[in-house]
């Protein structure tokens, strides 16, 4: 175990946690305003394919990536319509929204297969990113960096300005903030859509940066992951942050743990399993102290109707 | 109460212009019908794709206007399959095949439902009146890229990433292993299972994880070209193609692959039932009659270690090699087949070891 | 012009049953146009998916056996969600459950005796309430959040499902392969009518949700987890528990989905396979909504379920319609199910600018 080794894997986690954390921050900023939007996966998928479809046809990856996301905000507006204007159910209107983009995207995708996709690789120059020390900090693609510039605007954004205190307030007491004066539902049609973007941009992650192609299900259940995250955080920002990277490492580890004969005393499935009970475990740490517990937004999950 | 009118009326007119569409479906009479149920998507650059392959080989070989096909994708193993099954049979196919082992209990409580149609079970081990199974011997061609692997690698540090711990994957391993330290005794093979068939980001972690711990050649049980594409990211010594040629992902290190030929089965099987000869039977080949096919091998290779394995490939075609003929000790040392044995095709299943060699 | 949605003093009953169809029917128009412009035989697909499973008798049997173990995880949940217990992990507990029974079923393989099948049902509700106890358990002690608890604990069950198959549960018969042997004739539930494919699991769900209807509208637990799901606070003040109200609801919900996993694998499939694993769970969560989270309502979007999910097989067969496309029409049929649902709670009227509606 040389320093070269423990800067790749450094590098790979980055990679693995990144997807996570963006559409976990995306859904972060749609829960803080009361929504609860479980069709991150669908919208993901809906970002991957699109990423395919314009690098292939373009070569153009800012180009894709926007795309993305606007492609998985566009679909989050089919979900902001029914949940917001005609307060259906969240939850089911959210695993409706998973179904969608799993079959879109499948569909959509069918002519892309068969093909390669160039991935995208750091903004720094080779020297400092493909240096052996040097690329923990230099050598990560855009899309890690701009995860990490995300999970400080969020913070920013929730808690040091206005517009994020109204934010809030729509997500804790939806009725006074009502009668304030803020416009609940139009606050909550923007978060979708914001959560809608990020997850879309966190479903690029994996043509551009993890698996350079397209197939039906790329995501394999990743979106899941997010929004236990999301849970995980207590709904702040750097908690987030920790919490994405924590189980990207956990994902990591487990393949190491299973080429190496040291730790093959245990089965191949336990380490598997391992990043899944390792973050309860942690949760479990972090609430014993109860300082560390953090409820939801009050009005997560319920429907607003203005009655004035 | 204007919009419950509004709604009745689009109720009606739905209703009403639902009744054409309840009419029949037009049965296709004299062709044959044969119906394929794949367990994931031809997508996958791999094992479904090898029998979409093999289908569309089989309809050019004996033509369109004798037989029609029907695919199913991404039947789940149990009561949906069955399903699928008995609505193939139902709709008047006579000739259907099931690609997973996992269909079996399906296939065989429908074969026996449907006793004339035909029924054929990929990598299955029970067969019925009606219902025959066929197999790839698949090792064999792991035997020929452990070979190219063996005399290829620098740093020696081989890898195999594997879906499931099942025989067949097990089977593959060790016939890589010990062709492998045939022609290079230092090799050794690091295994990972990612415990999917199917899992993209997965593998390419895993991928990366394994070079990043000095690997230089990977082999892969698993569907998807991913694992190709992260060697050439990185650009190792090389990587092999499953189920098909991969070299489209990986123009350099792709080594060369394993082809899963079943045309050549389709193209028998289906002309059995069009003369009527089709009977219950059990089909295991492998590269004498062309279910495995070796790919083309990459330029980079050198002409020393084409001919090692080309000849690997023909020692075995000819019955003069088998993958695992004796001597051959576990990883732990002790010796599972003495020398002059083989592990014959009903030992195969049972072996829960792997070879010397292997990190597992 | 404006359109304000109103609420209506109570839930329209008629319109109650009359949106879902509307919204059904709207389902298959679009869905037959937009498919067909997409250049997809449009209305053979509809035809397909909608109309071939109600149809073609020998279909029933098919909704039925897919609806069944819908119908009971979906009863469960329902409770649980009343109760705002966010049991996201049904599927975990399907497949515990499963787990559970199925190990009392290797032990017993080779016996013979009525009790063996009430045996393996009590073991499977038990293991799936058992793996439900350990969400509710971090929650009440520790405050965690039941969303990711029950979330992460499905994912960890199906790898401790693929090491039980491959080690302890692996049928030495199996050729290496990771299954369990099949159930013995004891072991596996007795077909309804001899012939078709209906089993014990199909009346059974009908009796659960039945069963638990009667249970929760007579008697007071059923008023206490509807008014600890609304209001904790004043629950509080009535004395319900709202700790108690989390072990119930969990253990309730753990319980039949673990019920419905081993009668799954005790029924239809026979034994435990790595596949076993059907997203049961997850798609009981759109049964339980669908359904209005009230037990009768289960069967119902139960059933209307597995009418897409057989229906688009027979689509794929009869007209070779791809497997994705299914997936859209079901999104569709949900969405504009649930969009429907605002005409029953609300009233949509009319109003000019500067108008007050009356």
């Amino acid at each position: 175990m040389n320093a070269e080794l423990v800067i790749a894997i450094i590098v790979s986690i980055a990679a693995a946690a990144t997807p996570i954390l963006l559409a976990a921050l995306g859904e972060l900023v749609v829960e803080k305003s009361g929504v609860l939007n479980l069709g991150v996966e669908g919208m993901m998928l809906i970002g991957a394919v699109i990423t395919v479809a314009v690098t292939l046809t373009t070569g153009n990856h800012l180009l894709a990536i926007v795309c993305a996301a606007l492609a998985a905000s566009l679909s989050s507006l089919i979900f902001g319509f029914l949940t917001l204007t005609l307060s259906a159910n969240q939850v089911a209107t959210g695993l409706a929204l998973t179904i969608l983009g799993t079959g879109f995207s499948a569909l959509f995708g069918q002519p892309y297969t068969v093909k390669s996709v160039p991935i995208i690789r750091s903004p720094f120059p080779p020297e400092l990113a493909a240096d052996p020390i040097w690329r923990v900090i230099f050598g990560h693609p855009p899309l890690v960096y701009f995860a990490l510039l995300m999970v400080v605007a969020v913070w920013w954004f929730l808690n040091r300005t206005r517009a994020g205190l109204i934010v809030r307030a729509v997500g804790e007491n939806d009725l006074s903030a009502h009668s304030i004066g803020y416009p609940v539902i139009g606050v909550r049609y923007l978060a979708v859509m914001f959560g809608g973007a990020m997850a879309g941009i966190a479903g690029a992650c994996f043509p551009l940066m993890l698996t350079p192609q397209w197939v039906e299900r790329l995501t394999t259940g990743r979106g899941w992951i997010a929004l236990a995250l999301v849970v995980f955080a207590a709904w702040r920002p750097f908690r987030l942050l920790a919490g994405a990277y924590f189980f990207g490492f956990m994902m990591i580890f487990e393949i190491y743990a299973k080429s190496n004969s040291a730790f093959r005393v245990l089965p191949s499935e336990f380490w598997a399993a391992l990043p899944y009970l390792a973050t309860v475990l942690v949760l479990v740490l972090i609430s014993l102290r109860r300082e560390g517990r953090t409820s939801a937004p009050a009005c997560l999950g319920k429907p607003f109707v203005a009655t004035g | 109460m204007t919009s419950f009118n509004r709604r009745t009326m689009i109720k009606i007119g739905g209703a009403a212009a639902a009744l054409p569409l309840l009419g029949s479906r037009a049965f296709a009479q004299e062709k044959l019908k044969v119906g394929f149920v794949l367990v994931g998507s031809p997508d996958d650059n791999g094992w479904n794709f090898g029998h979409d392959r093999g289908r569309k080989e089989m309809l050019e070989a004996i033509g369109e206007d004798k037989v029609e096909t029907t695919v199913v994708t991404n039947v789940a193993e149990g009561p949906d399959s069955e399903r699928v099954f008995r609505e193939l049979a139902q709709q008047g196919h006579k000739l259907i095949y099931g690609t997973s082992f996992g269909f079996g209990d399906s296939m065989l409580k429908v074969a026996k439902q449907f006793p004339d149609v035909k029924f054929e079970w990929a990598t299955g081990n029970v067969s019925a009146p009606n219902l025959s199974l066929y197999n790839a011997k698949f090792h064999e061609g792991r035997a020929v890229c452990g070979t190219v692997a063996g005399l290829m690698t620098k740093s020696n540090k081989l890898a195999y990433v594997g879906s499931i711990p099942i025989p067949e994957v097990r089977m593959g391993i060790n016939a890589f292993a010990i062709a492998a330290r045939k022609v290079n005794p230092n090799a050794t093979v690091k295994v990972v299972y990612i415990d999917s068939w199917f899992d993209p980001a997965k593998e390419a972690e895993a991928a990366r994880a394994l070079i990043d711990q000095g690997i230089d050649v990977i082999a892969q049980h698993t569907d998807g070209p991913v694992i190709p594409q992260i060697a050439e990211e990185r650009k190792i010594v090389g990587v092999f193609g499953q189920g098909s040629d991969m070299s489209a992902f990986a123009p350099t290190t792709h080594l060369t692959s394993i082809i899963d030929r079943w045309g050549p089965h389709y193209t028998k099987s289906v002309q059995s039932v069009l003369d009527g000869t089709w009977t219950e039977s059990s089909v295991w080949d492998g590269i004498a009659s062309g279910e495995v096919e070796i790919g083309p091998y990459n330029a980079n290779v050198p002409a020393d270690v084409v001919a090692a394995a080309e000849k690997v490939k023909a020692d075995i075609a000819s019955g003069a090699l088998h993958p695992f003929a004796g001597p051959i000790k576990d990883n732990t040392g002790t010796e599972r087949v003495a020398a002059g044995d083989v592990i014959d095709d009903g030992e195969y299943w049972a072996v829960d070891w792997y070879a010397e060699g292997v990190e597992a | 012009m404006q359109l304000r949605l109103e609420k209506r003093p109570e839930p329209s009953k008629v319109l109650r049953v009359v949106t879902p169809i509307g919204a059904v029917l709207l389902t298959m128009v679009l869905g037959a146009i937009i498919f067909t412009a997409l250049g997809y035989d449009g209305v053979g697909a509809v035809r397909e998916i909608f109309v071939s499973p109600l149809v073609n008798s020998y279909k029933w049997q098919d909704l039925a056996v897919k609806a069944a173990p819908l119908i009971i995880i979906a009863v469960g949940l329902a409770i649980s969600y009343r109760a705002n217990v966010w049991n996201i992990g049904a599927e975990g507990q399907y497949i515990v459950g499963a787990i559970a029974g199925t190990g009392i079923g290797i032990l017993t393989n080779d016996m013979t005796g009525w009790w063996i099948m009430p045996a393996m049902m009590i073991a499977g509700a038990a293991g799936g309430a058992a793996y439900a106890a350990v969400p509710a358990f971090l929650k009440v002690r520790f405050s965690v959040n039941e969303i990711l608890t029950t979330l992460m604990l499905s994912y960890a069950s199906v790898y401790l499902l693929n090491y039980l198959l491959a080690g302890p549960y692996k049928s030495p018969t199996s050729m290496g392969q990771p299954q369990t042997a099949l159930f013995s004739a004891d072991q596996s539930l007795p077909y309804l009518i001899p012939g078709t494919i209906v089993q014990l699991n199909v009346p059974i769900a009908i009796v659960v949700a039945l069963a638990v209807w009667l249970l929760f509208s007579r008697f007071v637990f059923g008023f206490q987890i509807r008014v600890v799901g609304a209001a904790p606070h004043a629950a509080r003040y009535g004395g319900f528990s709202a700790n108690r109200t989390v072990w119930m609801a969990m253990l309730i919900s753990g319980g039949l989905a673990g019920f419905a996993g081993i009668l799954e694998a005790m029924g239809p499939v026979g034994r435990l396979i790595l596949q076993f694993p059907a997203n049961y769970g997850f798609t009981a969560i759109i049964v339980a909504f669908l359904g209005r989270l009230h037990p009768l309502g289960a069967i119902l979007a139960g059933i209307m379920i597995a009418i897409t999910a057989v229906g688009g097989e027979m689509a794929q067969i009869g007209i070779k319609l791809p497997f994705a496309a299914v997936g859209i029409f079901q999104a569709m049929m949900l969405f504009l199910i649930l969009a429907s649902d605002v005409l029953v709670r609300y009233r949509v009227k009319a109003v000019r600018p500067g108008e007050v509606a009356a």
